[in-house]
């Protein structure tokens, strides 16, 4: 029944070599099992040497004196259902009856975790050393500043970004479910006299079959606690198989609170004495400081506590705080604000020059084409164009900062507590040490709040008014100041010969202020001689992650093209797609990587994956999805199937789309199905399926109404008026999610299942109209046929 | 300016300027925080609550309109987080982030009122204007049929 662990990912071997379990007896009884860190060995504060063995927030459990166990998780819950599926890991491992376990958020506490700050270049401590290295632009720099991006390939528990939270915490979840479960039965095993091979658990108790003993766990706690923990490697675990919590449907555990309104959220937070304050920045970006504000006047107004320039500091760019007893007494101080502020040299920036410059770039794309289309029959090609989007999560930046003297504490709503740490001690010229971090629920993340600039702005104006604040920003903010998914372009060519078989492929990404191309994927590695060229035009508009950073957009570009040359071929695009698959090179190369960073996707996606281990998993997911929409039926003009797969964060996800197009161009989306194989084991498959669900919702609102435009250096769009999303009437009426298990260790739902579904949408279109869409938003193309 | 409501079945007293939006009076001033801030312009539906009955937009309402109309909101919506819709959302495992969800069943509880055994056809009628950013809209539209069938 029991059986030797799963082999760890890289990340959690990185984490092994670096932590030891611990069990911890508690006052009044009870015991803490959790993992502890070297980590603070490399601090730079002496005294956190000393403390190095103290708990670090990370996923652990206390058993208390009665029985009842806490699970502490440490992941930000931004709507991902990590704060249900991660602690069932630990329940499962342990035989924990569901119903008796409490979940509770663990900060960043100066009195009970050890930051360790590094210097920049090294590499991130793990767990504990919250302050990984500033290579995304963190601290103290001027203007907006990038996040401090922990490194998402190491163990990052109060992180959640780039679907890791599921890979990097797995097997280590288990292994303190099976260290808790063992001094537990050992303590029964002494307490009977019977050897421990003879006890097996369940439903929170021991059990000895031969002799008909039960003890449930409260009555073998006290012994449990004074019992060594074994080491990891002595530890035993259940079979898979044997699973009876994974796998299973569990309503998210914060559910009886969201559906009675309970203040779960950081907007929802409150504290004595505190104020509600709102912040007036640069509309242009990149810009320069105030020039003027009416500030006097604006401190006359009714409710307004205080208003004051805030100069350009600690990584906080310059602007106008409004300080008020109320959020409508500073919002209507604000409509009565005017402030004038240096707009630098960006003042002439416009979307529309920014694709002049797109298309100059994409008219060379040939340049570097030299002769490799020369053995091509047939050629053909396309270009893609894809806007700037905003995360836009429903729950406007705030955060609640109470940063008196020589201590600041903060609740926020981020997916990146370390992050919110170091923006919050640049702003306020804390230490680490000195900084408490409360981590809220997030209304929706989407790659927004890994950047926390909204908690060192809060902290800095609560430092400068004198008292806690909670800056609020409007919807309005929200938008205009986004780190958005950066704005693309695609140029195709794909050379085809005599039958039909795909021999060259460029695709030249043309990026506006950066981001990476996404090309690094299929069809590279499958027999096609591949080029990707790309360029990037700078930019001052602020970029970062969105949800499936670039196979977001590649995964259209790159199976939108792909179903181009099916069609000129003459082929079924389900049959040509899996042609190309089978193109895989029958075993790996050597070194077990395929062709540089393939196929990644997101620059995160399958490090490692080699072309022939991505066509084992993409083949039958790619099928199933096939059978499920029902590919091959005959359908009538005007509806249309389309099929569209892709890997990125470790995740395989292929999904295909039924539409239908009136005459006058109105698309329903009827159906879509998801194939998903994301390893061994899903963990809550009810969080899973909603996962999936979501994340093809996004996908659809994203590729079909918004986009943002700015002009004279400033964002256009400002409300969900003019940046409109996806609303009931235009949802799917069938979402199918279907799981296909193989032997990889489990990874993260939430990007792998976003980008596969504009591509299947537009690929059914096509079918449906013979109407290729090219550009996003979708409302830019006419879609009526006759 | 003193304004006395009636929210959630209680007479309330706030101090605020008249223009003030019902929003804010509820989350700041009255601590019911359950009714959300998600665009201040009438579009999400983020703020949804009951003005006698009906679904409205708190952020579009100003206390000096409420008068002394019935509010409810969510956390009035049932004496214990049981009104059918609360347990089907629950049961369903609508919520992702959750954020818009209060919103979401106040719209639907304002739908069954009207309309106990509501068509697919119905429900994306009467719930067109609540965004949801996590895109649950398949699980409310099963929420809500679960719900009416109690």
């Amino acid at each position: 029944m029991k059986t030797e662990l799963p082999s760890l990912s890289a990340a959690e071997q990185a984490l092994d070599r670096r932590s030891f379990l611990r069990l911890s007896a508690l006052a009044g009884g009870g015991f803490a099992v959790g993992y502890s860190y070297f980590g603070a060995a490399t601090s730079a504060f002496a005294a956190d040497a000393a403390s190095a063995t103290v708990f670090s927030p990370s996923n652990y459990l206390r058993v208390g004196a009665d029985g009842r166990v806490t699970i502490y998780s440490a992941r930000p819950e931004i709507g991902q259902g990590i704060k249900t599926s991660l602690p069932m890991i630990i329940a499962e491992e342990m035989d924990l009856n569901w119903k008796d376990v409490r979940i509770v958020n663990s900060s960043i506490d100066p009195d009970t975790s050890t930051p360790a700050p590094q210097p920049a270049g090294t590499p991130p401590a793990g767990p504990g050393g919250f302050a990984g290295p500033g290579g995304a632009g963190g601290r103290g720099g001027g203007g907006r500043g990038g996040p401090q991006l922990p490194n998402l390939d190491g163990p990052t528990p109060q992180m959640a970004g780039g679907s890791t939270s599921t890979p990097s915490s797995f097997t280590q979840l288990r292994q303190i479910g099976a260290a808790a479960r063992a001094v537990l039965v050992e303590a029964a095993a002494q307490t009977w006299g019977v050897p421990v091979t003879e006890l097996m658990t369940e439903n929170s108790a021991v059990v000895h079959k031969a002799s008909n003993r039960r003890a449930p766990y409260a009555s073998l706690v006290a012994k449990a606690a004074t019992l060594p923990v074994p080491a990891n490697n002595e530890l035993t675990f259940k079979d898979p198989k044997d699973f009876k919590l994974l796998g299973t449907r569990v309503s998210g555990v914060e559910n009886p609170d969201i559906v009675t309104g309970k203040p779960l959220f950081g907007i929802d937070q409150k504290i004595p004495g505190m104020a509600y304050a709102v912040f007036e920045k640069n509309p242009v970006y990149g810009g320069g400081g105030v020039t003027s504000a009416n500030v006097d006047e604006i401190k006359k107004l009714p409710g307004v506590k205080n208003a004051f320039i805030v100069t350009a500091q600690g990584g906080v760019p310059a602007g106008v705080a409004i300080v008020a007893d109320s959020t409508w007494a500073a919002f209507s101080a604000r409509a009565k604000l005017k402030a004038a502020f240096d707009e630098g040299a960006n003042g002439s920036v416009s979307w529309a020059g920014l694709v002049e410059q797109a298309k100059a770039a994409g008219a060379r794309s040939s340049e570097g084409d030299g002769d490799a289309f020369a053995g091509a029959a047939k050629t053909i090609e396309a270009s893609y164009t894809f806007p700037y989007i905003s995360h836009a999560p429903l729950e406007p930046q705030n955060c609640l900062a109470d940063v008196k003297g020589d201590r600041a504490e903060i609740w926020a709503p981020t997916q990146n507590a370390p992050d919110a740490l170091s923006k919050v001690a640049a702003a306020t010229g804390l230490p680490n040490r000195a900084i408490k971090v409360h981590v809220t629920r997030s209304g929706g993340g989407f790659g927004r709040r890994l950047n926390n600039d909204f908690a060192g702005q809060a902290a800095l104006i609560s430092k400068l008014a004198g008292m806690p604040v909670k800056l609020q920003w409007s919807r309005e903010d929200d938008l205009k100041y986004d780190v958005f998914r950066p704005a693309g372009f695609g140029f195709l060519k794909g050379g085809l010969d005599a039958n039909g078989k795909l021999l060259t492929w460029r695709h030249h990404r043309v990026s506006v202020t950066g981001g990476g191309a996404g090309q690094d994927n299929f069809p590279q590695g499958f027999g096609v001689n591949a080029l990707n060229p790309s360029t990037t035009i700078p930019s001052p508009i602020p970029t970062y992650a969105w949800r499936a950073p670039n196979s977001c957009s590649g995964a259209w570009v790159t199976q939108s093209f792909l179903d181009e040359l099916a069609q000129a071929s003459g082929r079924d695009p389900l049959e040509f797609k899996l042609d190309l698959l089978a193109n895989a090179p029958a075993a790996a190369p050597a070194g077990g990587a395929g062709p540089a960073g393939f196929p990644g996707g997101g620059g995160r996606g399958g490090g490692g994956t080699n072309p022939q281990t991505y066509a084992q998993r993409m083949i039958p997911i790619v099928k199933l999805a096939a059978e499920k929409i029902g590919w091959g039926r005959k359908l009538p003009r005007g509806q249309g199937l389309g099929i569209a797969f892709y890997s990125c964060h470790q995740g395989f996800v292929a999904e295909a789309a039924e539409v239908t197009v009136t005459r006058d161009g109105k698309l329903t989306v009827n159906k879509v199905v998801a194939a998903c194989d994301v390893g061994h084991t899903i963990v809550n498959l009810s969080g899973a399926e909603n996962q999936g669900q979501g994340a093809i919702v996004d996908g659809l609102s994203t590729m079909w109404f918004p986009s943002l435009n700015f002009e004279k250096g400033r964002l256009v769009e400002d409300n969900f008026d003019s940046y409109p999303l996806l609303f009931m009437p235009d949802a799917p009426k069938s979402i199918e999610v279907h799981f296909v298990k193989s032997a990889n260790n489990p990874t993260g739902l939430g990007e792998p299942t976003l980008p596969p579904v504009a591509p299947a949408v537009c690929n059914a279109i096509f079918a449906a109209t013979g109407i290729r869409v090219r550009e996003f938003p979708l409302t830019r193309t006419s879609l009526k046929w006759s | 300016m003193n304004y006395s409501l009636n929210v959630n079945g209680r007479s309330r007293t706030v101090d605020v300027t008249p223009e003030t939006p019902m929003l804010w009076v509820l989350r700041d001033h009255l601590d019911l925080v359950g009714t959300k801030f998600g665009c201040g312009a009438g579009i999400c539906g983020a703020c949804t609550i009951h003005v006698d009955g009906e679904s409205a937009r708190a952020c579009q309402l100003t206390v000096a309109e409420v008068g002394t109309k019935k509010i409810t909101t969510i956390e009035g919506l049932s004496a214990n987080g049981d009104h059918p819709l609360q347990k089907a959302w629950c049961d369903v495992d609508v919520a992702q982030c959750g954020y818009c969800q209060s919103g979401q069943i106040m719209t639907a509880a304002a739908l069954l009122a009207k309309k106990p055994q509501p068509t697919d056809a119905d429900i994306d009628e009467k719930m067109a204007d609540n965004l949801c950013r996590c895109g649950t809209y398949t699980r409310i539209r099963a929420a809500i049929h679960q719900a009416a069938k109690k």
